[in-house]
């Protein structure tokens, strides 16, 4: 089997998949469409794996791969990059992805549309894939894009609930008005280099551009970020995204999509590395929406959007990285996010699962004992975001806030925000802990919490060991990512975490300000009625952001609309369209008279017709 | 006298008018039917009588289009006709004036 058939399968797999589940899902039915979908994803995962083997050694190369010609016009081919960061991508998107196919097996378990969601789900899998598979910034935005579409789709699964209906529709609005940064980037890159392939536009990048127009692009890509990864302004599409079913929130904010903001910056690196004001804004933008969305978080009821909050929150130390051009701890805290909010998250749904759909964490409490796993592997979820060492959250979070740390100046301010959101992070991670599996049941009457089936904790103990070992793969002592990516960003300054015994301190203080935040929470809720009023309610409203954007931007937008609608539409265009219809009726009563039905003066019009065209062309002739 | 090409002309020019007239002012289908035959040869006359003039076969062969057209025209009309009289008992186009707006 030839490299490039194999690089081909990463995608081809989950493809295959979403055609199969979309033509034959019904018949396929439950659990069949479940295990075909989970299979092509772990298909495309062992093809991923097999295929990046030469870079865990270190002796792979770049490789691309060509599917066909889609634009000759523009020189735009469909072709797959292969290289340490894209492989890395698509072995979370399809692992994470995988085990979440294989959880949704049994969540979704008795629902009518059960192969509906599978095929959406493979959809899914498989437009993250396009996305990071791309050469290209082209194909690049058809991932782009159909992300956004499939995150519509599964968001308002539900979508005779009209609040799924209206949060997937959020989704998709809000994210358009990050695509079209993204579009105006494509063009200016598109009129700078001529071609809109990663190839070209990476190597020449610093000969190309001048530093106004790389400021320009890189500012516009972190819109287009900004959309899709859920970062301030542009973040509150997010939460409201919950209203789909849990596995697909774990897709959204582990695996997928949100993701997709980070690894377009960490792709460009080199355009941002030429334009320190746009670097500089994505991380005044990561570390202002990571304490940002923390404390929002810190006064949630739900117990999905406190995770929800905190993966906006988390996205934000992400950006922070990246903005540093510190993109090997992004890329890192990347993937262990991925791993332990994958966890979280479907440890989330395990609760909701045995609670028969409650999902607020005052009517939970006491769930240790009910649910003994369950509270296991959030247990270890829990502290691997709050930075315990030696849990994965720990490595990849302090790598980026000394990295930020080291560069001084501005960024000690964003380090600074960053730890006060890794102290947030903490605290209200220790409180949703303790609302929903210590203290006194309060659950409501018929409930009887109970651990999930065997689909759904397979892929939980799967993401809990990858949650405590993954942080070890980056670690100072062997820098095992930081090698595997190195040749992608060769032509990259990176910014490393300082040396020696600040490092030490460094980690020390994130550690100490991560079991002060525990600790806080733990004293705090320990108690049963831990007053929650005043701030509480700014904070548990998001600071009225929403209310906010629903006033200025969807209420002008309705009035707009109804303007449109009843005024332009219904008394211009209609009044116009009725006008031809009247002025055609009119000419026709006044013509009408001339149709007499007699053949006759049908011939004499003919006639006369014919002798005035004789005359015509006499005088023209000069006869007459 | 010879005979010049103009009388031919000339000869044209009357069989088409008298067609003309009968267009206009008969009421029989049927008349006005033979009318527009008079007309049609009335104009073939006319080509046969340039074209040789002219030396040029042109004018016989369009009389030959025409003459063919002619004949499936007939061959409709007169179907026409038949279908119209025996429904109505009448070949009075003034008769057949539905289509009056």
């Amino acid at each position: 089997m030839s490299a490039d058939f194999l690089i081909s399968l990463v995608l081809l797999f989950p493809l295959v998949g979403t055609v199969l589940l979309f033509a034959f899902g019904r018949r396929l039915g439950e659990p069949l469409a479940g295990v075909v979908g989970t299979l092509s994803v772990a298909g495309a995962f062992v093809a991923a794996l097999i295929g990046s083997a030469d870079f865990f050694t270190g002796t792979g190369t770049a490789e691309t791969v060509r599917w066909f010609s889609w634009l000759p016009a523009l020189g735009v081919d469909f072709e797959l990059r292969w290289d340490a960061l894209s492989s890395l991508m698509a072995l979370v998107v399809t692992g994470v992805g995988g085990l979440i196919h294989l959880y949704s097996i049994g969540y979704m378990h008795g629902d009518a549309r059960f192969p509906r969601f599978f095929a959406y789900l493979n959809l899914f899998v498989t437009s993250m894939l396009v996305l990071v598979l791309a050469n290209g910034f082209a194909v690049m935005f058809i991932g782009w894009e159909l992300v956004g579409l499939s995150s519509y789709l599964l968001i308002s699964f539900w979508f005779e609930r009209d609040s799924a209906a209206a949060a997937g529709k959020k989704a998709f609005v809000v994210n358009r008005v990050g695509d079209v940064g993204f579009i105006v980037a494509l063009m200016l890159v598109f009129s700078s280099f001529g071609t809109l392939s990663f190839d070209g536009v990476l190597d020449t990048a610093p000969s190309v551009l001048s530093p106004g127009m790389a400021t320009a692009i890189a500012l516009l890509l972190l819109v287009g970020a900004v959309g899709k990864s859920a970062q301030l302004p542009l973040f509150v599409w997010l939460p409201d995204a919950m209203e789909g079913p849990t596995p697909v929130s774990a897709l959204i904010h582990a695996a997928t999509m949100v993701t997709a903001g980070v690894y377009l910056v960490a792709r460009t690196a080199v355009i941002f590395e030429m334009a320190p004001a746009a670097a500089a804004t994505v991380g005044i933008v990561g570390a202002a929406t990571a304490l940002f969305a923390a404390t929002i978080a810190l006064a949630q009821s739900d117990i999905k959007r406190v995770l929800a909050y905190s993966t906006i929150s988390q996205l934000g130390f992400m950006f922070l990285a990246v903005g540093a051009a510190a993109h090997v701890a992004g890329m890192f805290h990347l993937m262990t996010h991925a791993f332990f909010k994958a966890l979280l998250f479907l440890g989330a749904g395990a609760v909701i699962h045995g609670m028969s759909g409650e999902q607020d964490m005052a009517r939970m409490g006491g769930l240790r004992k009910a649910m003994p796993v369950t509270f296991a592997v959030m247990a270890v979820g829990w502290l691997a975001i709050a930075g315990i060492p030696p849990l994965s959250g720990f490595w990849s979070k302090d790598e980026i806030l000394a990295s930020v740390f080291g560069l001084g100046g501005l960024w000690t301010v964003l380090w600074a925000m960053g730890m006060l959101a890794a102290l947030l992070t903490a605290l209200y991670m220790t409180r949703m802990m303790w609302r929903t599996f210590f203290g006194a049941p309060r659950w409501a009457e018929g409930v009887h919490p109970h651990d999930p089936p065997m689909s759904m904790r397979i892929p939980l103990i799967v993401l809990t060991v990858l949650s405590v070992v993954g942080g070890l793969i980056n670690t100072p002592w062997r820098l095992g990512l930081e090698h595997f990516l190195a040749p992608v960003f060769a032509a990259v300054r990176l910014t490393h975490p300082p040396e020696g015994s600040t490092l030490l301190v460094l980690a020390a203080v994130a550690v100490g300000v991560a079991v002060a935040g525990i600790a806080a929470g733990i004293a705090r809720y320990r108690t049963e009625h831990a007053e929650e009023t005043g701030v509480w309610h700014t904070l548990g409203r998001g600071y009225f952001v929403d209310d906010v954007y629903g006033q200025v931007f969807a209420r002008t937008g309705k009035l707009g609309a109804a303007w449109l609608a009843f005024r332009f539409d219904a008394r211009g265009i209609d009044r116009l369209v009725e006008g031809t219809g009247s002025l055609t009726r009119r000419a026709g009563l006044l013509l009408r008279p001339l149709q007499t039905g007699f053949v006759r003066s049908y011939s004499a019009g003919i006639v006369l017709g014919a002798v005035a065209l004789l005359a015509w062309f006499l005088v023209r002739g000069g006869v007459l | 006298m010879i005979v010049t090409p103009g009388w031919y002309m000339a000869l044209g020019a009357v069989l088409f008018v008298i067609g003309m007239a009968g267009i206009l002012l008969r009421r029989n289908a049927l008349v006005m039917f033979m009318s527009v035959e008079l007309m049609l040869n009335a104009v073939n006359l006319t080509f046969v009588a340039a074209g040789r003039e002219l030396r040029i076969i042109e004018g016989q062969i369009s009389v030959l289009f025409v003459m063919v057209v002619a004949a499936a025209e007939v061959v409709v009309g007169l179907a026409i006709i038949v279908a119209v009289f025996r429904r109505r008992g009448t070949a009075s186009v003034d008769a057949l004036a539905e289509l009056r707006g």
